[in-house]
């Protein structure tokens, strides 16, 4: 199946989507606009000529001074009818999408690794947090205009809770009781 | 989650027994498990929430292994990528690259010669082994068969050999390059192969003698950590894990590469879904790979073509360099500008050793990657892994991780 043919099947299934064919080399890839992704995966896995039943792989693309700038890509099988696809969806600076974890759960590391290293948001996402980099990191590494080769220490650890002159006075304590024994 | 998958902890066949647990229960404990444990393969943090010994909740931390892989790549030149690639999932080195260079060349539009996709073959397939040699030692050696763990080293050692005569690199020979192979193959590869093949087979009958009916290790494995098909398919486990649950999933079956639909070959598959079902396939899958291999290696001339033809992509003979200007133009072009790549995208996805991998390459028209992305199979294993052991023992938290095959190398990256 190409792209035609997947847009043809799904047109009728999510009613008033403006689909798009992409350009690809390899497998049928289509746009599907953010606001009706839910509908059009839920619709991707469910209909029996489709039944994509495997998100493999759900990542981003930064195509920096374009806008909208962002490209989410998500990569399905259906093992049924061995077909694979290509979804991409475009998403801008401040744009959200919504998350798939609904309808595959294996999008919900996935999405939160895309907003760890792109800063996309995704709505309805349970428990979007920084997946790679440390907790405390600013930025998104991924993004085009994020430098490369900068030094910055990770802040991983807590401070300590005591102070040196108590720390010395456990160590003189301990050696105190070695000696006394 | 609605997927009913896992067994309830009523369910469990191996619960505790309730008549000291009814009268004792007390809060539920935090333990935290790693990041050096031994038994988490690299670096992973496990916090578990136990209750007595039953593990209530498990939350996995990632990210120590972090090296920013994928961004290095951008700042490189195509095939300055191969060696980077390697180096993400470290125990299947070679499907990585041979995973991106099919997409490259996807996007290049460039038909390997047959000799070259015979030689990608048998080394893909001689990778699966020894990344599931080093699985079985350590899985087995995670659940008390230690002595395994050094007869699945000396195996792999031999293979070990077989990358050093390749590539003079054991780990990472970075010997399948864009456009072939780094070179042709040495003299003596054929019967160092060939030796393999005719030794591996009685050493996995070995190993099977040593576990497959050790009732120690049968009550350590079976009706743990059990998934069932459609739950392995919404986390995204296609490879091995999927395949112990019945789904006969495997890329070189149904989206086949290097010719793969030309090879006699099985799918090994197992219904049960639990750590035991996982065992079997991943052993049966090594028996597997040895058959493809003795096709394979049947198919390789000694000295042939070992790269395409095409001299934007692929570096003229060392001794025209040597002797011809053009040669040595050419030669000078592709090592210190690189070549370009059509601008697009492109995503040529393999069976590795623990699933589906793959690069989605991105292009922009230039000489460096615009984005390149590792499909990880071990990223995902270790989200479902909740979905795996809780409701279990904490004693077969080790166990199920084990045979998930998790490398941090590839989870990070």
């Amino acid at each position: 199946m190409d792209s035609h043919a997947i847009i043809t099947a799904l047109t009728p299934l999510v009613p008033g989507a403006a689909y798009e064919a992409g350009a690809s080399i390899d497998f049928a890839t289509i746009y599907v606009p953010a606001d009706r992704l839910v509908d059009t995966c839920l619709a991707l896995r469910d209909a029996p000529s489709l039944r994509f039943n495997v998100l493999v792989e759900v990542t981003a693309a930064d195509y920096f001074p374009r806008d909208p700038r962002f490209e989410i890509v998500y990569h399905l099988v259906s093992i049924p009818n061995r077909l694979r696809l290509r979804l991409k969806v475009r998403a801008g600076e401040k744009g959200a999408v919504p998350t798939v974890q609904g309808v595959w759960p294996s999008a919900g590391w996935l999405e939160r690794e895309v907003w760890d290293m792109f800063g996309v948001v995704f709505d309805g996402h349970p428990d979007l947090r920084r997946l790679l980099m440390p907790e405390d990191w600013e930025g998104h590494p991924q993004r085009k205009d994020y430098p490369v080769q900068i030094r910055k220490p990770a802040q991983t650890y807590e401070p300590l809770e005591i102070s040196e002159e108590e720390f010395k006075a456990n160590i003189e304590r301990d050696r105190a009781r070695r000696t006394a024994r | 989650m609605g997927f009913g998958l896992w067994p309830q902890p009523e369910a469990y066949s191996r619960k505790p027994t309730g008549f000291i647990m009814a009268e004792l229960r007390t809060e539920t404990m935090t333990v935290n498990m790693g990041p050096q444990h031994p038994s988490t393969h690299g670096v992973l943090r496990l916090v578990l929430e136990l209750d007595g010994e039953v593990v209530r909740s498990i939350r996995p931390t990632i990210g120590y292994l972090h090296t920013g892989i994928e961004k290095t790549a951008e700042q490189k030149k195509w095939q300055q990528v191969v060696p980077l690639v390697e180096r993400m999932d470290y125990l299947g080195a070679q499907s990585n690259s041979l995973a991106y260079a099919l997409s490259v060349e996807k996007l290049l539009g460039l038909e390997m010669p047959q000799r070259v996709k015979d030689i990608r073959v048998v080394i893909a397939e001689l990778q699966r082994i020894a990344s599931h040699l080093v699985w079985l030692g350590t899985h087995a050696l995670e659940i008390g068969a230690v002595s395994l763990l050094f007869y699945a080293f000396r195996e792999r050692e031999l293979l070990m050999n077989i990358n050093e005569l390749i590539a003079g690199f054991r780990f990472f020979p970075s010997y399948i390059r864009i456009g072939g192979l780094r070179e042709d193959l040495p003299r003596g590869f054929h019967e160092a192969v060939n030796a393999f093949l005719d030794r591996f087979p009685g050493k996995v009958d070995e190993f099977e003698g040593l576990l497959s009916r050790n009732d120690i290790f049968l009550r350590r494995t079976q009706g743990v950590g059990v998934i069932a098909a459609d739950g392995a398919l919404a986390w995204g486990l296609v490879g091995p894990i999927a395949r112990a649950c019945g789904v006969d999933y495997d890329v070189r079956r149904y989206f086949p590469y290097c010719g793969y639909e030309t090879y006699n070959f099985e799918v090994p598959t197992e219904q049960e879904g639990d750590v035991y079902a996982r065992y079997c396939v991943r052993i049966r899958e090594m028996r597997e790979s040895v058959k493809i291999c003795r096709q394979a290696i049947t198919r390789i001339t000694p000295a042939g073509a070992w790269a395409c033809d095409d001299p934007r992509v692929v570096p003229p003979p060392k001794d025209k360099v040597y002797t011809e200007m053009e040669a040595l133009i050419q030669h000078f072009l592709i090592y210190s500008q690189g070549f370009t790549v059509p601008a697009g995208d492109a995503y040529v996805p393999v069976e590795g050793p623990r699933g589906e991998h793959g690069v989605y390459v991105v292009s922009d028209g230039t000489n460096r990657p615009w984005r390149i992305k590792m499909r990880a199979p071990s990223l995902l294993a270790i989200q479902a892994l909740p979905t795996l052991v809780e409701g279990g023992l904490i004693a077969d938290v080790v166990a199920v991780m084990g045979s998930t095959d998790v490398v941090m190398g590839d989870c990070d990256r």
